[in-house]
C-alpha cells in the first residue's frame, strides 16, 4: 500500500473486526513479562530500546528473573532500572564492574550482569573493567559501543572513529592527538579470565538474532560458572551522528564494522560460533 | 592487639559479610588481618584494584543488603569520596575506616587529624554527612566496629571510623565478646525479584528537581534525627575547670596526661572529648562554657575542630589552640606550656 493511500483512510469510518482477532491469528511476538510496560526515553533509532529488550527476552526465556541482578552505568542508559523488570543497581561512572564483583561474590549463584556505554567502559572504567575481566569474574558485561558520550550529546569517546566530528572533536578525530579507536573487546580477549568475547550489532535483523543468541549463551556460562562473557554491540546512535536511523544502520554496516570487526573474539574450545 | 588488628577482629566478630581494600600505610594490617581471617568463616575478602574500585564494590555489597566495609587512610579515602557521595545518596549503609595520616598530598605515614573538614563536612560531592567515630583506644577501634555497623544499618547510612596513625599501630589489651550486633531487615536489598514483590533498585539518581528536593529533604530528616540521638561524648574532670581541653582520638589520649600534669600543678583542667564527630556534641559543650573560662582545641592539625568548637561555644568563652602537623606529635608538656602561656596573664583572675 502506498503512503498517500494509507494517509487517505480515515481510521473511524472503518469497519468493525468480524472476530475476535485472538481466534483468529497466533501470537507469534510479545514484550517480554520482564520488561516494564512503560514509554522509553529513548531516541527514535537508538539501540539500547533493543538490547534492553534483548537481554530481558533471554531472561524471562532461562525463567531466572528472580536471580537476576542487573548494574546500569551513567550514560544514556542511566535508567535501564525503569525499564527492566529485575532488581538493580545503578553505579557511578565507569564502576559497573567493581560493583558487579561484589554482588557476584557475595551472591555467587545469582546471575548478574553490568550494561555500560562506551564512555564508562571503555574510558573511565577501563580499570575496573580489565581487572574484573581478569580475575574471571563470572559476569556478563554488556558494552554498548556507539563510539560517543551519548547523554552528554555526543563528545568524543576512546572508541570514536579516526576522522569522526563529535562535539569535541569538531574536526574529526585524529589519531596524533588522541591515538586510534580503541578495540576494547580485542583487549578483553587477551585476558585469562575471559571466557567468551563477541562483538555484535542490531543494525539488521540477523544481526539482532546473532546478538540475541550471542546474550543466550553468555547467560548459559554463567549457569555454569564459566567465567567473564563480555559483548560488544555496535549501537546505532541517530541524535549524536546526526543520521536518520536507517543511516545509522548503514552507518555500522559500512564504516564502524570496518574499524570493529563483527563476530566473535574468544569462543570456548567446541563450543559453536555465533557468528 | 595492634588498633588496626582489633578493628578487623571485631569486623568478623559483627558480622560483617565482605571486605574490599586497598594496601597503604598506616592501615594495611586490616586488608591483610582479613585477607588471612575472613576466609575461614566464609567471608568474602578482597584486594581491589584501587581505593576507587574498593569503594565501589562496597556499594554493590551493600546494595545486595550484605554487612560490607572497607578501610583506607587518607590519600586513598580521598579517592573514596565520589564512592561514598552515591552511597550517602542511594542510602547505603556500610562501615568506613580512615587511619588518618598527615597531608596533604602523600604527605607522610606519621598520625594526623588534617582529615576532620573531609569527615565530618561531607566530603564528596552534595549535601550529605557521614556518622562519624572517633576511637582513642584499641579498645575503641574494636567497639566502634560493632556501633558503627549498627548505626550504619540503623540509618541506611555509610558510618566511618575515623582513626589515625597511631591509634592504628599502637598496641593494647582489647576484650571482645560483650559486644551486641543488632542486625537489620533489609527488604530494599538487590537480591533477585521475587514475583511477590516489585523490582528494587538502588541509585542516586532523581533526575526530576522536585523528586530531587524531597529526596534532600528526607536524608536532611535523617541528619537530623542522627543529631539528636547519636551524640556521644566523654568528659573528664571538667565539674570544676576553669580550662578545658577538646581533643578527640590521639589528641584526647596526649590532653589526657597534660590534663593531669596541670592538676598536679594545681590548675583546675577538665577535658572534652567529642566521641561522635559528626554529630558533634554542640550543646554539652555550650553547657559546658557556662562555668568555664577558657577552653583549647588541641589537634593534630592546623586547627579544623576548633571551627565546631567556636560554634558551640558561640562566643560565650574563649576558644583557643593548640595543634601540631606533619605527622608531629605533642608531647603532654609542650599543651602545658602552651596552656599556661595562655592564662597568663590573660586569663589570669
Amino acid at each position: 500500500m502506498q503512503t498517500e493511500e494509507l494517509s487517505a483512510i480515515n481510521i473511524n469510518t472503518l469497519p468493525a473486526l468480524a472476530c475476535n482477532p485472538e481466534d483468529e491469528y497466533e501470537l507469534v511476538y510479545h514484550r517480554p513479562a520482564t520488561m516494564v510496560d512503560t514509554t522509553m526515553h529513548y531516541c527514535p533509532g537508538c539501540a539500547h530500546s533493543l538490547v534492553h529488550k534483548l537481554i530481558m527476552e533471554v531472561v524471562e526465556e532461562m525463567e531466572i528473573q528472580e536471580k537476576t541482578v542487573g548494574v546500569a552505568p551513567v550514560g544514556c542508559s542511566v535508567f535501564a532500572y525503569d525499564y527492566m523488570d529485575i532488581d538493580m543497581q545503578e553505579a557511578a561512572h565507569g564502576r559497573a564492574c567493581a560493583v558487579a564483583t561484589a554482588i557476584k561474590r557475595l551472591m555467587p549463584d545469582n546471575y548478574v550482569f553490568t550494561y555500560q556505554g562506551d564512555g564508562d567502559l571503555a574510558a573511565i572504567g577501563i580499570a575496573e573493567t580489565i581487572h574484573a575481566v581478569n580475575r574471571g569474574e563470572n559476569i556478563l558485561i554488556v558494552f554498548m559501543n556507539n563510539a560517543v558520550y551519548g547523554m552528554t550529546s555526543g563528545q568524543m569517546a576512546p572508541t570514536t572513529l579516526t576522522g569522526m566530528k563529535t562535539t569535541t572533536s569538531p574536526d574529526g578525530r585524529t589519531t596524533e592527538m588522541y591515538g586510534a579507536p580503541m578495540k576494547i573487546s580485542e583487549l578483553m580477549a587477551q585476558l585469562p579470565g575471559a571466557y567468551f568475547v563477541t562483538r555484535q550489532a542490531v543494525n539488521t535483523a540477523s544481526a539482532v538474532r546473532h546478538t540475541r543468541k550471542a546474550l543466550l549463551h553468555a547467560f548459559q556460562y554463567q549457569q555454569q560458572h564459566k567465567g567473564t562473557c563480555f559483548i560488544e554491540i555496535l549501537a546505532n546512535c541517530p541524535s549524536n551522528w546526526k543520521m536518520t536511523p536507517l543511516e545509522t544502520s548503514e552507518f555500522i554496516a559500512d564504516e564502524m564494522s570496518n574499524v570493529f570487526p563483527i563476530g566473535d573474539i574468544k569462543v570456548p574450545k567446541g563450543d559453536q560460533k555465533i557468528f | 592487639m595492634k588498633g588496626n588488628e582489633a578493628l578487623a577482629e571485631a569486623a568478623i566478630q559483627a558480622g560483617c559479610d565482605a571486605y574490599f581494600g586497598y594496601p597503604i600505610t598506616p592501615q594495611s594490617e586490616v586488608l591483610e588481618y582479613l585477607a588471612r581471617e575472613m576466609p575461614k568463616y566464609n567471608r568474602i575478602v578482597m584486594q581491589a584494584e584501587s581505593e576507587v574500585a574498593s569503594i565501589n564494590m562496597v556499594y554493590g555489597a551493600a546494595g545486595a543488603g550484605f554487612r560490607a566495609m572497607t578501610s583506607s587512610s587518607s590519600p586513598g579515602f580521598s579517592l573514596m569520596q565520589e564512592g561514598i557521595s552515591y552511597m550517602a545518596g542511594a542510602e547505603l549503609p556500610c562501615l568506613l575506616v580512615n587511619v588518618n595520616r598527615a597531608g596533604p598530598g602523600l604527605g607522610t605515614i606519621q598520625p594526623g587529624q588534617g582529615d576532620y573538614f573531609q569527615s565530618t563536612k561531607g566530603g564528596g560531592h552534595g549535601d550529605y554527612r557521614l556518622i562519624v567515630l572517633a576511637p582513642s583506644s584499641v579498645q575503641e577501634m574494636a567497639d566502634f566496629v560493632f556501633l558503627g555497623f549498627d548505626l550504619a544499618d540503623k540509618y541506611r547510612n555509610p558510618v566511618l571510623i575515623l582513626s589515625d596513625g597511631a591509634i592504628g599501630q599502637m598496641m593494647e589489651k582489647v576484650t571482645f565478646g560483650h559486644h551486641v550486633i543488632n542486625k537489620t531487615e533489609k527488604p530494599w536489598a538487590t537480591v533477585g525479584k521475587p514475583t511477590t514483590r516489585k523490582r528494587n533498585y538502588i541509585t542516586s539518581l532523581h533526575i526530576q528537581p522536585e523528586e530531587m528536593e524531597q529526596h534532600n529533604n528526607k536524608l536532611q530528616k535523617k541528619f537530623d534525627a542522627i543529631r539528636s540521638n547519636e551524640v556521644r561524648f566523654e568528659e573528664t574532670n571538667t565539674a570544676d575547670a576553669d580550662y578545658v581541653l577538646v581533643a578527640y582520638g590521639l589528641s584526647a589520649r596526649i590532653c589526657h596526661k597534660a590534663m593531669d600534669l596541670c592538676r598536679q600543678k594545681g590548675l583546675k583542667v577538665g577535658l572534652f572529648r567529642p566521641v561522635t564527630l559528626f554529630p558533634f556534641p554542640y550543646d554539652a559543650l555550650n553547657k559546658l562554657a557556662d562555668n568555664t573560662k577558657m577552653m583549647m582545641s588541641v589537634e593534630l592539625s592546623s586547627g579544623q575542630m576548633i571551627e565546631d568548637v567556636k560554634l558551640a561555644v558561640n562566643g560565650k568563652v574563649p576558644v583557643e589552640f593548640y595543634g601540631r602537623m606533619g605527622g608531629m606529635i605533642p608531647t603532654p608538656e609542650e599543651i602545658v606550656q602552651h596552656l599556661e602561656q595562655l592564662i597568663q596573664p590573660a586569663y589570669a583572675n
